[in-house]
């Protein structure tokens, strides 16, 4: 019996990390707050953060610094909130299910499919209007499940993944998957096709209107409510796919079920914001990191993660370069792909979900 | 060590299982194999490498389902229950099992109220409690905020005992305990699995540790069994040279009196 041998050790030594959830769980909403009025005090005109506070808390709906914080910013933080908690979510839940610490929504090809059911929709013309509301999410929700299910398919080994086989058949039907969307925008000849090619491959949150909230918010909460509730069989396939089995949980079966849930969440969110990446990678780990692997404190602690982590995000997106916008998915991929890197380089190491 | 508080346990179960075959890839693995435990029993599952034991216990824990035959607990037909309902009836302790980083002894051991709670719900109170009696049982309660890949081997294999206790099993069953545990945690496992009154079935190596702590030993030999009985009954040097072709004496251990093999260099 030895204390824990390294200061890494000790840090991930999970007893103290479940004493700190309530001071993570704080510390995050105040995070969410700080970040949430700087997404809508930063822009081309800037508002003193006092200013932005006085008119949400207020309710102010007149004058011109309003009208830019109700209407234009208000619904982009919004949405930025919904889908990071939503990424980080599906991502810490398709860790699990797979067995391995790379899975995310957007290496395993799941954001990818969506944005290609969602541009084939648009492009045969039914994206729109009434219709589309419903046939634009479906759609992704059909990409999303489709890429997901055959990128499990090809790398499953009896109910895990080995990181090689995840890695090559995740990028490969991911690249598949963009390149269609690429070729259909294109021979469709969209109007500013190349545009919405960077969108649906890239992400990005410019899009975000209040009328389309309603859709997003609706199945992120029922989404977010269920896969909260997943805590315990998420828990469970902690032993392995025979422990799991011999603790009352069929793996199989629940799998299916969360592969189905997962897809649904990740398709509607792709349909409004794009295929952003990383975020379900990173902010898993990070929270793993500071809660332990535990799911009923994982969960709510990845999803506030994920919130924040995209907001700032966003914020650099559009106030980095600005006047231009870089699209958000090139600000996750450029903190996310090294970070994937440095993962990759210790999981050869240890080869376990850390 | 507390003793054992059977007053919440569900009773014992008795197992019966009645020509197990199992058969994969055109190789017979399991040939019409017999096994009984009765209600308490601790019955010990022996025999070479390959002999089909470890195959067996699974189709006893059902995450093999035998080609043909039939494993009944208490007189029911464990083929016809949930995944759910057979967790609540057996809990296993399986060969190196191994649990994700990340996670406490306690959270390790409250897996076991999984078959009890339906998925989303949390373990309340008694649920807590019973996780601290089991990892009291195991002598292992000072252990329960510590990370559980921190452990050591005979530390790991008490706590998945107390798991497996969490399931408020009727039948226990174990797959080769005692594997890398030195000489006093071996002991100290098979003592403990004795001591809970549940219905034991064990996959051990050593026959001599097989003889001192099982009621009765099942022998394997490809596929099939060639000798049941007590351990006196059954550990033998003829035995031993027909199973695993070995020349042994069998003598009575001097202070306990179960039968001990010395085995004989080869000639």
């Amino acid at each position: 019996m030895t204390a824990p041998a390294t200061a890494a050790e000790a840090r991930r030594a999970p007893a103290r990390s479940a004493a700190r959830l309530p001071l993570t769980l704080a510390v995050l909403t105040l995070a969410l707050l700080a970040a949430a009025v700087a997404g809508l005090a930063l822009g081309p005109v800037r508002i003193p953060p006092g200013e932005v506070l006085d008119i949400v808390v207020r309710g102010e709906r007149l004058g011109a610094y309003a009208s830019i914080v109700w209407d234009v910013r208000m619904p982009r933080v919004l949405l930025a909130v919904l889908v990071g908690a939503g990424l980080a979510l599906t991502g810490t839940v398709l860790q699990a299910l797979v067995r391995n610490p790379l899975a995310d929504p957007f290496l395993m090809g799941a954001s990818s499919g969506a944005s290609s059911g969602a541009v084939l929709v648009i492009v045969l013309g039914i994206g729109t209007g009434a219709l589309g509301a419903v046939a634009l999410p479906a759609a992704a929700f059909a990409g999303s499940m489709a890429a997901l299910v055959t990128v499990y398919a090809l790398a499953r080994r009896g109910g895990s993944m080995t990181t090689g086989r995840l890695v090559l058949a995740g990028v490969a039907v991911q690249y598949i998957l963009q390149a269609f969307t690429s070729l259909v925008l294109v021979v469709a000849a969209e109007a500013e096709h190349v545009r919405q090619v960077m969108f649906w491959t890239l992400g990005g949150l410019g899009g975000a209107r209040w009328d389309e909230l309603a859709v997003p918010a609706l199945v992120l909460v029922a989404g977010t409510a269920v896969l909260l509730a997943l805590a315990r069989p998420l828990d469970l396939l902690l032993a392995g796919e025979e422990g799991a089995h011999t603790l009352g949980l069929d793996p199989g079966r629940f799998r299916a079920w969360a592969f189905v849930l997962v897809s649904l969440v990740v398709g509607v969110l792709v349909a409004y914001s794009g295929a952003i990446g990383f975020v379900g990678l990173m902010v898993p780990h990070a929270a793993r990191m500071v809660v332990g692997a535990a799911h009923r404190r994982l969960l709510p602690v990845a999803a506030l993660g994920g919130a924040v982590f995209l907001l700032l995000a966003d914020l650099v997106a559009r106030t980095a370069a600005a006047p231009e916008e870089i699209p958000v998915g090139v600000v996750t991929a450029l903190v996310g792909g090294p970070f994937f890197l440095w993962l990759l380089r210790r999981s050869r190491r240890t080869e376990e979900i850390a | 060590m507390t003793a054992v508080d059977a007053g919440e346990r569900t009773g014992a179960a008795a197992l019966t299982a009645t020509g197990v075959r199992y058969a994969i890839g055109g190789r017979t693995v399991l040939d019409g194999v017999d096994v009984s435990a009765a209600p308490g029993e601790t019955v010990g599952l022996v025999g070479p490498n390959g002999s089909g034991k470890t195959t067996f216990l699974r189709c006893v824990y059902g995450t093999v389902r035998p080609s043909a035959g039939r494993v009944e607990l208490d007189g029911v037909d464990a083929a016809g229950l949930t995944v759910r309902q057979r967790a609540r009836r057996i809990a296993v302790v399986a060969q190196d099992a191994g649990v994700a980083a990340g996670l406490t002894v306690r959270e390790v051991t409250a897996m076991g109220r999984g078959p009890h709670k339906r998925f989303w719900e949390q373990d309340g109170p008694d649920d807590l409690r019973r996780v601290e009696r089991a990892l009291t049982e195991v002598d292992a309660g000072h252990l329960a905020d510590r990370a559980f890949t921190e452990l050591s081997g005979g530390e790991r294999q008490r706590v998945l005992i107390a798991r497996a206790l969490v399931q408020d099993p009727g039948l226990l069953a174990l797959d080769e305990p005692t594997n890398h545990l030195d000489v006093r945690h071996q002991l100290e496992i098979l003592s403990l699995v004795r001591r809970l009154g549940t219905t034991n079935v064990l996959v051990l190596h050593d026959l001599n540790l097989a003889a001192a702590y099982c009621d009765r030993l099942h022998v394997l030999d490809g596929g099939r069994v060639v000798a049941s009985g007590t351990p006196a009954e059954v550990v033998t040097a003829g035995l031993l040279a027909e199973v695993y072709g070995v020349p042994a004496r069998v003598e009575p251990h001097p202070v306990t009196g179960a039968p001990h093999v010395l085995y004989l260099p080869l000639p």
